[in-house]
């Protein structure tokens, strides 16, 4: 299960709503038995060179930036996040092709700039991809 | 010797280890020594033609090995090597 106080999923969809392109960024927190819980979240530039309504891309320095804050913080980078506008809040094939086991990969999905829905995913040991249960009391 | 710095997505293949002390003098060389001393690793960090794939960036301090002289980057004993997976997706 992954916990993410309610605060912090508002503040992720405010950004989300917020822009024409794909917002995206990182979940810092910590594991406890089996748990994750997010503590904060840091939004990062989404660079892909085109298509950024469609695609993100986080550039290497600022995800090395993040490792080296979570790492200084005594945290984890327990995953990443993602908008989809005006599309389903479920992986692509692309976020599957480029997602690691271990990490969740959260999922803000925005239709005409209006948040839909939020849903977190990990990668099995078939690298598929399954839902992971957010804590709905942080979520209304 | 150099500091090696793990990614958390890669984690799993050191043993939950974030910082490996590896010998070697220039990136090639810790990065063999790396996948030797952590074989599941080998297939993250070393394709097929035997070069660091292109979703896989290796920062040398704050250097990224493209912009220095790649896997030929000269390594010291204080460096810090930090291996950092592309993150990238999107609807399509």
């Amino acid at each position: 299960m992954l916990y993410i106080e309610k605060d912090l999923v508002d503040d992720l969809i405010a950004v989300a709503e917020s822009i024409d392109e794909e917002c995206c960024g990182f979940l810092f927190g910590y594991e406890r038995f089996g748990d994750r819980i997010v503590t904060e979240t840091m939004v990062a530039q989404n660079v892909a060179k085109n298509r950024r309504d469609r695609l993100f891309e986080i550039s290497p320095k600022e995800y090395l930036d993040a490792e080296r804050y979570a790492d200084a913080n005594n945290l984890k980078v327990l995953g990443f996040y993602h908008s989809h506008l005006d599309h389903p809040a479920i992986p692509s094939e692309s976020d599957r092709i480029a997602a690691y086991p271990e990490l969740s990969y959260l999922i803000v999905s925005v239709i005409n700039r209006k948040f839909k829905d939020i849903r977190s995913w990990r990668l099995n040991a078939s690298a598929r991809f399954d839902e992971e249960v957010i804590n709905d009391r942080t979520i209304n | 010797m150099a500091t090696v710095f793990i990614p958390t997505p890669l984690r799993k293949f050191t043993n939950n280890t974030a910082k490996l002390e590896v010998a070697g003098n220039n990136v090639s060389e810790v990065v063999s020594k790396l996948t030797g001393n952590f074989p599941e690793l080998k297939r993250h960090l070393i394709n097929a033609d035997g070069k660091i794939p292109s979703f896989i960036n290796i920062f040398v301090d704050d250097d990224d090995i493209r912009n220095l002289q790649q896997e030929q980057t000269v390594v010291k004993e204080n460096t810090i090597i930090s291996i950092v997976p592309a993150i990238a997706g999107g609807r399509e």
